[in-house]
């Protein structure tokens, strides 16, 4: 009888597999097609209508969550009311369908239209042509821009710079977080302590960068300096700068850069650490200690393999944050004295040079930088999720 | 291999004293537990001699070596934690081998040493595995191996099996007795069950507020417990008390119980004479309450009449739950009886097993 009921089920399959999939696709589409058309009216209605601004707030809101919720729950009884075979193969794609289908016109879609414009020249591909005419017009240049992402002199630039980011900006942060956090715990002042290393990341990059200016600030030599560093720097002796654009040492001059984000992101990485090191389990160190590890072996051999998988999901955010890094430098120092960095190049490519087609491939050669980073760190996610 | 003393040991958190004026001295080669209820102070006084906790006042030896102010690496003790404390990132290799290499023992040493407490705990198989992959029973057989490889003077174990499953405990009790015999080291364990103190240990401390109430073999804490609180918490079911008054008439010494009394053997009576006609508590262990009908040979019986409440059929006894006006107790019956819920009937006591202690003091009266 298994047997029996196994092959009817198999003979099926072509069929209803096929059904399936255009009731899925169907359900993944249509869902937020009606939604966003009775947006669209509800939007309509809302533009001429006369009531007060706060009425039609209300309207809004309670039009637009409560229509989407309506709209799932009409589908959801409809597939419930179906037989049970076909409640369990379509009732998931009534709930994730419409993500997904939300996301693959407004991510997925972009990114390879970013692809595809990469393989034009600055003007992108020419307008009203097909797609062969296209692949078959002078402005059609193939992979000739990612050729020149990899050879030219800024991008090489800009390439070694993120290089430096992501090796100083996460292992400084991560290193000076776990040193924070440590301390942290052993200290009386513990809650004051860490609300105040915590405290920049309420910052954004741009307002960090701005405060962070003010401390670099620079006057000639003979004027009062106003900037915290120099101040310090002249008062000691020393030679006030513009630090962030001091030539001569470029590279390392990204580093008064990168020193911002450290000073955001230490903060993120301690609070996380804290509560990962407040996660080992007491005895364990006391085990330590009577197996005769002083507190540094303690720290090394049984604490930091403890919180691994917190120390390297918090690397791997704050490397992905540093390869996206863009604010900062835009703000600092718009990419001169040597601090340009892949998504500066991206900006200045296309929205200053107003080269589409180099801009898309800087972009696109970003996001496949990201990508095994990401997917690493989801990895290491879902990991500490199962321990 | 050393001896362990306690001097006028104190350890207080704030006001509280969690351990008040410790003394024992626990001689080498020894097996002693700690043994209470929970917040007695036994696990506290280990953690003292182990150095995981400050001594508040007095003194701790281990040997002739006064340790007060000595870190734990330095004190020469393994121990084995309640929840095993096993590092999760090493194997059970590494477990075991970690301490040896801090403390820079050759290789070859540590791998002997390691292979041979594997043999002996029979876990040489596991050695390649992780903690996470073992099952309890293992994850404790490696906790101890790992205090075996270091070859300490002292072992210290804190309730290292109240994770395992009764059955499971039971066989873990028997090798521990086994280890301590075969490694003839000072052992020291703390345990809140009194079936694992009175199996394992060569004496026994009982504490209570961390104060010690008795320090005694398994066999005198039972027969001859020395305050209410030992007599209750050692043995299971617990000791019968009932509040009492020790009366004469015609020459007999009776505990008057109001609702019965029994007379008093009169090897005895002389001992009690000073508390006559005061209250007393008088106790008696349910194992010599004995149904009439099966009394065992060489008893000194005593009827006291009641009416049955429950039994608990247990296969190799019956117990047997009374209740007299004033008063509950229970009988260990043998299970041939005939006992039916909700009848009168009267039970055997064995008087010649009776205790009695004094109601303010709650002293035993010797």
């Amino acid at each position: 009888m298994d047997f029996l009921s196994k092959f009817r089920e198999r003979s099926q399959t072509p069929m209803v597999r096929l059904l399936s999939l255009i009731a899925r696709v169907l359900f993944a589409v249509a869902i937020p097609a009606i939604a966003f058309y009775v947006l669209y009216l509800g939007f309509l209605f809302l533009r001429d209508s006369e009531a007060s601004r706060g009425t039609i707030a209300l309207v809004a809101i309670v039009w637009g969550v409560g229509g989407v919720a309506i709209l799932f729950w009409i589908f959801n009884s409809f597939v419930e009311r179906m037989p049970a075979a076909w409640t369990a193969r379509l009732q998931p794609f009534v709930f994730v369908g419409p993500a997904i289908a939300i996301l693959t016109w407004y991510l997925t879609l972009p990114a390879l239209r970013t692809f595809w414009i990469s393989c034009f020249d600055r003007n992108g591909p020419p307008a009203g042509l097909s797609f062969v005419e296209q692949i078959s017009s002078n402005s059609f240049v193939g992979l000739d821009n990612y050729v020149a992402v990899f050879t030219e002199r800024l991008m090489l630039e800009a390439f070694r710079n993120n290089i430096m980011w992501v090796v100083f900006g996460s292992t400084l942060s991560v290193a000076f977080g776990l040193v924070f956090a440590v301390l942290a715990d052993r200290s009386s002042y513990e809650k004051i302590a860490k609300s105040l290393i915590f405290l920049p990341m309420a910052i954004s990059f741009v307002g960090a960068s701005i405060i962070w200016n003010f401390i670099y600030e620079y006057r000639p030599a003979g004027q009062p300096q106003v900037g915290l560093l120099n101040s310090i720097v002249a008062s000691f002796g020393g030679v006030p700068r513009a630090w962030p654009q001091w030539v001569e040492i470029i590279p390392w001059n990204n580093l008064f850069l990168i020193v911002i984000v450290i000073w955001l992101q230490a903060g993120f990485a301690m609070v996380l650490f804290s509560a990962a090191l407040k996660g080992i389990p007491e005895e364990l160190i006391e085990a330590g200690r009577i197996d005769g590890a002083n507190e540094i072996q303690i720290f090394f051999n049984i604490m930091i393999p403890y919180i691994q998988g917190t120390i390297i999901t918090v690397w791997t955010t704050i490397i992905i944050f540093t390869l996206k890094i863009f604010d900062v430098v835009w703000v600092m120092t718009g990419g001169q004295f040597g601090t340009h960095v892949i998504a500066t190049q991206f900006y200045r490519q296309s929205f200053t040079a107003g080269n589409k087609g180099f801009g898309s491939a800087i972009a696109i050669v970003l996001l496949i930088t990201v990508i095994p980073v990401m997917i690493y760190n989801l990895r290491q996610f879902g990991k500490q999720e199962a321990f | 291999m050393a001896s362990v003393t306690y001097e006028h040991v104190y350890k207080r958190f704030g006001d509280v004293n969690a351990v008040a004026d410790l003394s024992i001295e626990v001689a080498d080669k020894e097996f002693l537990v700690f043994v209470g209820p929970s917040g007695c102070g036994k696990s506290t006084s280990l953690r003292m001699l182990a150095g995981l906790e400050e001594i508040s006042e007095g003194n701790i030896y281990i040997g002739d070596r006064l340790v007060n102010d000595v870190p734990p690496k330095d004190r020469d003790i393994a121990m084995v934690f309640q929840s095993y404390a096993l590092y999760p990132h090493m194997t059970v290799y590494d477990n075991m081998a970690f301490g040896l290499k801090l403390r820079k023992v050759p290789k070859q040493e540590i791998d002997r040493r390691v292979k041979e407490a594997a043999g002996i705990l029979g876990i040489e198989h596991l050695l390649d595995r992780k903690p996470k992959q073992l099952s309890g029973g293992q994850r404790q057989r490696v906790a101890v191996g790992r205090a075996i490889v270091r070859e300490p003077n002292v072992f210290l174990m804190d309730e290292p099996l109240s994770n395992l499953d009764a059955k499971l405990r039971v066989q873990a009790r028997t090798e521990i007795s086994k280890l301590h015999l075969r490694l003839g080291t000072t052992f020291i364990y703390v345990t809140h069950d009194q079936t694992e103190a009175m199996t394992m240990g060569t004496r026994i401390a009982v504490l209570k507020d961390g104060i010690l109430q008795q320090l005694d073999t398994p066999q005198n804490l039972y027969d001859r417990p020395g305050n209410v609180f030992v007599a209750g918490f050692i043995g299971s079911p617990a000791m019968n008390f009932f509040e009492a008054t020790l009366i004469q008439e015609n020459g007999i010494t009776y505990v008057d119980c109001k609702d019965f009394r029994v007379a008093v053997p009169e090897d005895r009576a002389s001992t009690y004479k000073p508390y006559l006609g005061k209250e007393v508590v008088f106790g008696m262990r349910p194992e010599h309450i004995h149904d009439p009908d099966f009394p065992p040979p060489g008893i000194t019986p005593a009827l006291v009449p009641g009416k049955i409440e429950v039994t608990e059929l247990m296969g190799n006894e019956v117990l047997t739950y009374f209740a007299t006006d004033n008063h509950t107790f229970i009988g260990r019956f043998d299970p041939r009886t005939k006992v039916v819920i909700g009848t009168s009937k009267s039970a055997t006591f064995d008087m010649s097993r009776m205790h009695l202690f004094d109601k303010q003091t709650e002293k035993a009266i010797r």
